[in-house]
């Protein structure tokens, strides 16, 4: 005590002796010694005026004709890449893991003598669902990824920020909110993450709630797959991937836009506020480093998100076969839970399977296709169909898939909406966990879980109700 | 160049005794700290030296909470902390309070500053600040790579012999320049170099000895403090928290935790 008491009068006495702007003097004297050492220590250029690349990059990238432009073309780029390379090594894995591998592990346990019902509990639903993830996911993910990691290191993301700044602030949220929006788009737990660089209170949570509108990882393969099927099916072959590659694009479109809208609502309403402003540094163009970026991304991105699906994958598959192989009365449980979700599901324009695979897959985002999948070919059969025993493989990848679901009685509309409520819906538990950690909050946990889901209720009734009308 | 590239692969090279020690972090000898400015290239310098694959990211504000790894060289076994990039230590704002109280109370044995070569200016404010805060800097002049694609040459001497601290040019995307940091890294903790830090020099003579004066008036009442003058700076300021810290005993208690501290590291 005595102590502080004696620094606490001299730090009275000095300050007085000091000054008021003690602090402002002080800065001043680091910038000006700043300054002086850094005349000192660079060397003077050659006076020359060299040409800037980075500027010149910058002056069109982030101009406000060709901005958007070109944002949306890169975007449409990387995705038509995916679709269009990931085709054949699907196929390839599909072959290998659920044609050739599916058939010789039931052999196996035919040759051991393994009981039916250990059989479809370990291959027709463990080792299913995890070479469904791994055949469907793993080819569109090893494309996408490095790519879009190149994108980032070569510092293309903060510019993205800045084209995005001006509306972000007209919605009432912060500029640095694109920066994490664009985290988002790889996943939305680390988006929500993100969210710390942004220092106002209010703003940070307009950020962390509306981020599940940016499309992550998990969502990206049901968009490529959904849209390849149902909207690139739609126009002749020579075109489809780029109308699938368009039709994804104009999926992650519809999240942005549903990110402003609900930053503008939110920041009129129960999160009114001043919008702080803030410096964007926009860091030198870096070219990337290609192969270790390529090889970083695959093992910090690709494999990890894979290792997640296949981890969520394995007891989901263990639960689909058991819900589908347990009877109660003359169905099964997966029959009777599909059932009672049709009535609702028509209403919005989707069925039982999808509302019952979502449910199934709110640990993970991955497995929703690979479950509607696996529910479909249970409750409805058809071609491409396994045992029967609540399982399917496919010969010829996306082909078959595309019969099997034709068979379980989707169109168009069914197609279309699965995209926009793979878009609209809560976020998977992971981002959930993140959101409480981050925000302390279970109130504000919960508006961030709920909104999208009811959002993307809300949207899909109203497709289908129109659709119903004008081409029903 | 020819040289530069043969003597990486020299096994009396010093990145011969590196060893990356990835996230294993015990029984330490020294922690680093590696501070610096957004997007300075702070995560590829931690990666080139734990041989971690943290992500790095084209873009200011990646690296949000502190992220460690290990690296081991002449049988000392070193503790790498990564801080958030800061334009400086005087505001308030949440990732630069993490830097800043790791700085000043995590007890860095050496202080990396990782400085944007294409910007010393403005990165040097950053790293007059830290000086004020340790003695222990060693000042990484990353992005050679992109200086010279600017025509930005930096004189590393006339750096080093103003700050008072040594200064390593490198290029940590490409690896150049790591072993050298490593040397002279070893060499400032185990205390082989010793700095003399900058004082500054722009400001007027009645602030320089107010500093000084409470600076030894802190040093006498708690011994062995080692942040004393950034403490008196922040006194001066008015910092409440300090303030508050000094009424309740808290600034004794944080004297004691360095001083334990310390003797661990001498056992």
């Amino acid at each position: 005590m005595e102590k502080s008491n004696e620094i606490m009068s001299l730090v009275s006495e000095l300050q007085w002796e000091v000054g008021e702007d003690f602090h402002d003097k002080l800065v001043e004297g680091i910038y000006s010694d700043a300054s002086r050492i850094a005349q000192k220590a660079v060397l003077k250029e050659d006076g020359k005026k060299h040409f800037n690349i980075d500027a010149a990059i910058d002056k069109v990238v982030t101009s406000r004709v060709f901005g958007f432009p070109i944002m949306l073309l890169l975007l449409a780029t990387v995705l038509w890449v995916t679709i269009t390379g990931a085709n054949y090594p699907s196929a390839m894995l599909n072959n290998l893991l659920i044609g050739m591998g599916y058939p010789f592990l039931k052999e196996m346990a035919v040759t051991i003598s393994l009981p039916w019902w250990l059989t479809g509990f370990l291959v027709d639903g463990i080792y299913l669902a995890m070479a469904w993830v791994i055949a469907v996911m793993l080819p569109p993910m090893a494309i996408f990824f490095p790519l879009f990691t190149l994108l980032e290191d070569f510092g293309y993301l903060p510019r993205v920020a800045f084209n995005l700044d001006r509306i972000f602030s007209k919605a009432g949220a912060h500029g640095k909110q694109a920066l994490t929006m664009t985290m988002g788009f790889g996943c939305n737990a680390a988006g929500v993450v993100a969210t710390r660089i942004i220092d106002s209170p209010r703003e940070r949570l307009i950020a962390i709630i509306t981020n599940n509108f940016a499309l992550c990882n998990g969502r990206w393969p049901t968009q490529i797959l959904i849209g390849t099927i149902f909207i690139g099916a739609l126009v002749p072959p020579y075109l489809s991937g780029l109308v699938s590659a368009a039709s994804v694009v104009g999926i992650a479109l519809l999240g942005i836009l549903f990110t402003f809208i609900i930053s503008w609502m939110l920041s009129n309403t129960v999160l009114k506020g001043a919008v702080s402003t803030f410096t964007l540094e926009l860091p030198p163009y870096r070219p990337p480093r290609f192969w270790k970026t390529v090889y970083t991304s695959l093992i910090d991105r690709t494999f990890i998100v894979l290792w997640r699906a296949i981890i969520f994958a394995a007891p989901a598959g263990a639960v689909i076969w058991l819900v589908s192989n347990i009877y109660i009365g003359d169905n099964s449980i997966a029959a009777n839970l599909i059932q009672f979700f049709d009535g609702f599901g028509f209403l919005i324009g989707l069925n039982g399977v999808i509302l019952l695979a979502y449910i199934l897959a709110i640990p993970a985002n991955e497995i929703v296709i690979p479950t509607i999948l696996m529910l479909t070919a249970m409750v409805y059969g058809g071609t491409g169909v396994g045992a029967g025993e609540g399982v399917m493989f496919e010969f010829d990848s996306q082909m078959a898939t595309a019969d099997l679901l034709h068979a379980g009685g989707w169109t168009l509309l069914t197609g279309l909406n699965l995209m926009i409520f793979s878009l609209l819906h809560n976020p998977c538990s992971t981002t959930i966990y993140t959101i409480y950690k981050e925000t302390k909050s279970a109130k504000w946990t919960t508006v961030a879980s709920l909104l999208p889901l009811v959002v993307g209720i809300m949207v899909t009734f109203i497709i289908a109700q129109v659709w119903r009308i004008f081409m029903g | 160049m020819a040289t530069e590239a043969n003597c990486d692969g020299c096994a009396f090279n010093n990145a011969a005794n590196l060893k990356k020690l990835g996230v294993n972090v015990s029984n330490v000898n020294f922690v680093v700290a590696l501070a610096g400015n957004p997007n300075t290239g702070k995560s590829t310098v931690f990666n080139a030296l734990t041989g971690l694959k943290q992500h790095t990211g084209n873009w200011p504000g990646k690296t949000i909470a502190r992220m460690e790894g290990g690296f081991s060289y002449n049988d000392k076994r070193y503790k790498l902390v990564d801080l958030p990039g800061t334009y400086s230590l005087l505001s308030t704002s949440e990732d630069e309070e993490i830097a800043r109280n790791f700085i000043l109370f995590g007890n860095p044995d050496v202080t990396v500053v990782v400085v944007d070569a294409t910007r010393l200016e403005r990165n040097l404010n950053l790293v007059l600040q830290i000086l004020e805060i340790t003695k222990r800097v060693v000042v990484c002049l990353n992005l050679l790579d992109e200086a010279k694609r600017h025509h930005i040459k930096v004189d590393e001497r006339v750096l080093a012999r103003e700050l008072g601290v040594p200064v390593v040019g490198t290029s940590a995307r490409f690896n150049k320049g790591i072993d050298a940091l490593i040397k002279v890294v070893h060499d400032v903790a185990t205390g082989e170099i010793i700095c003399k830090p900058h004082v500054l020099k722009s400001i007027s003579g009645n602030i320089r000895h107010a500093v000084n004066r409470l600076t030894s008036e802190i040093e006498k009442h708690f011994e062995g403090i080692t942040n004393s003058r950034w403490l008196a700076i922040r006194l001066l300021e008015g910092d409440q928290s300090l303030i508050e810290a000094l009424g309740d005993n808290r600034i004794a208690d944080m004297v004691d935790n360095q001083n334990r501290v310390m003797e661990k590291i001498a056992v």
